[in-house]
């Protein structure tokens, strides 16, 4: 069985579980896998740190929450420093690169850096941040693919912003790609 | 008959349990909900509230759960498909009128997303441990029916299910979800409303001179007429004949909440649901029901890898409780195995109906998340240790 983990962490109000909630709609309803997300519920949900902790599978999800992290994406120092512990020892990290930092040697092996928040302003709004993202996290895993990723985008945004949330997707996935060597 | 297509949202979601829920009871044609907004239940009415105007329906805020669990009582006599939506402290305060639900007959679906106890507990985190309560919190004798989900797909599904229920037996129908359950978002599938079927209100076909309220038909249960249209109602929580006036004798006490039970017990076999894999030749069956059956697969999995013959039993419905069923099964098994977010409470019902053919393992946990899986494979090895069944070890294995 194929179980892949991911967690999601950042601030409250960068839209960590929408983040979260697209990759797991791409893997369920356009890669036609199961997947389920579990977003972190309680008073560290508002304001601090928050996560949303997302399973994809060939199978049925069983046990629910996250045991063996595959994949961390990280948009804040907080978080990423909160979930770090977890990853699996060749897990793969996904950071907000100007918003983390690492004490001297303590990088990940397989740790892969975007200045998302700066790509995001570049496109006109800020607040796309956690679609440039989704783009990373399709374009370096590939554990969803880029249509399905896509089509998750277009109706899990406010009708009227696709264009430019596409635009991010795009813009994190084609980063993303090159940054792994492969062709965007 | 079917679901009216007005306000059945036809597709493929990504959404929530409690979501997922609230669209179920639309969909079964669910028009008033009273409640008092709780965590982890707060979605299934916030959503409901939005969702309702639209469809024409109504839903009210109210001021506390008590008011709550009698407004769609009467809404109920009013014609309506009702429901209530709640969380372990609101459950304890809706006590008193779920005996009223049972005593007038009453058709509501009562929403639990259980969570940590006693008292306020843990608000944001999950258990199974009011399953006790829905089946024994009102005081005097009665039966009632409860649901189990284990995903967002299912609190679709059995809430429809529930709806069916209510109206058919006329009695109080328990969705017991839990928050793991009511927040997790998975895909959720709803049918196109001709691919639903849902039950209609047992209007009465008599005239008003004709019509007593209670008296029962060949299923054991009264047909019902909405107040306001010529017929003569009294509804009372005292004990009543079948007109509906109060007769406080033994015979009337007798006729009542005996026909109260066995409305549900004898017909249990057109309500309960065990949904049985691998159980024909196992050696040690689990039994289990809502978020815990899903982990449960995980253990029962790990467990056949080992070399061991195990079943998985998951009871959909709990009460009223499978107990032709279980004790089949005990009569085949060696071990039965029971996990649940609890520190052992349906684990008492299967060991009852069990009656010593089977040795009956719990494996309890508190509260406040979901079992690790190899907590439920540890049990299942000492299960098989104790009845000399040989296994592989994990080594051997890999």
């Amino acid at each position: 069985m194929s179980r892949s983990e991911i967690r999601v962490g950042g601030l409250g109000g960068q839209g960590v579980i929408l983040c979260g909630t697209i990759i797991g709609k791409a893997a369920s309803i356009y890669d036609h896998k199961h997947s389920g997300m579990i977003q972190s519920f309680g008073p560290e949900a508002r304001g601090s740190s928050c996560s949303a902790q997302v399973i994809l599978s060939d199978e049925v999800i069983g046990y629910p929450y996250v045991r063996n992290l595959d994949v961390l994406v990280a948009m804040s120092n907080d978080a990423c420093h909160k979930f770090l512990p977890e990853l699996k020892k060749d897990g793969v990290l996904l950071y907000e690169e100007e918003l983390v930092s690492f004490p001297e040697g303590t990088r990940p092996a397989k740790a892969w850096g975007i200045p998302a928040t700066r790509f995001a302003e570049e496109l006109g709004r800020k607040l796309v941040l956690n679609i440039v993202m989704v783009g990373f996290f399709a374009g370096v895993t590939g554990l969803v693919s880029r249509q399905a990723a896509e089509a998750a985008v277009r109706d899990s945004v406010p009708a009227g912003t696709e264009g430019l949330n596409l635009k991010a997707f795009a813009r994190g996935y084609e980063y993303g790609r090159e940054l792994v060597g492969g062709a965007a | 008959m079917k679901a009216s297509p007005e306000g059945v949202l036809t597709g493929v979601h990504f959404m929530d349990g409690d979501h997922a829920a609230c669209e179920g009871a639309i969909a079964a044609g669910c028009r008033f909900v009273a409640g008092y907004p709780i965590t982890p239940s707060t979605e299934v009415v916030e959503r409901f509230s939005v969702r309702i105007p639209t469809v024409g329906g109504m839903f009210i805020q109210m001021e506390d759960e008590i008011a709550s669990s009698i407004a769609i009582q009467g809404a109920a006599w009013g014609g309506a498909k009702v429901m209530t939506v709640t969380s372990g402290p609101g459950l304890s305060l809706m006590m008193e009128h779920i005996g009223l639900a049972v005593m007038a007959e009453v058709p509501c679906v009562i929403v639990d997303v259980q969570r940590g106890g006693p008292s306020t507990g843990l608000p944001t985190l999950p258990a199974q441990a009011d399953m006790m309560q829905v089946k024994w919190g009102s005081h005097g004798d009665y039966q009632i029916i409860a649901l189990s989900p284990n995903s967002p797909q299912e609190c679709f599904d059995l809430m429809i299910r529930a709806f069916n229920l209510s109206e058919t037996w006329r009695c109080p129908v328990f969705m017991m979800m839990d928050e793991v359950v009511g927040h997790m978002v998975e895909r959720v599938e709803i049918p196109p409303a001709d691919q639903i079927e849902i039950v209609p209100r047992r209007w009465t076909t008599k005239k008003p001179s004709e019509y007593r309220a209670f008296e029962p038909g060949p299923d054991m249960v009264p047909d019902m007429a909405k107040a306001g249209d010529g017929y003569k109602l009294h509804i009372t929580g005292l004990t009543h004949d079948e007109r509906g006036y109060p007769a406080m004798n033994v015979p009337a006490q007798n006729r009542l909440v005996r026909r109260l039970s066995d409305k549900i017990l004898k017909n249990r076999d057109k309500i309960v649901d065990v949904r049985e894999d691998g159980c024909e030749d196992a050696d040690i069956i689990v039994v289990s029901y809502g978020i815990t059956s899903r982990v449960a697969g995980a253990a029962v999995e790990m467990a056949r890898g080992l070399g061991l013959k195990v079943g998985s039993a998951r009871m959909v419905v709990c009460w009223p409780f499978p107990d032709v069923e279980i004790a089949r099964l005990s009569r085949k098994a060696k071990a039965i195995v029971v996990p649940e977010l609890n520190l052992g409470q349906m684990v008492g019902e299967v060991e009852r109906a069990a009656c010593g053919d089977a040795r009956v393992y719990l494996v309890d946990h508190a509260g406040g998340s979901v079992h690790e899986p190899e907590r439920i494979l540890e049990t299942i090895l000492q299960a098989a240790r104790d009845a000399g069944l040989g296994f592989k070890t994990e080594a051997e294995r890999s």
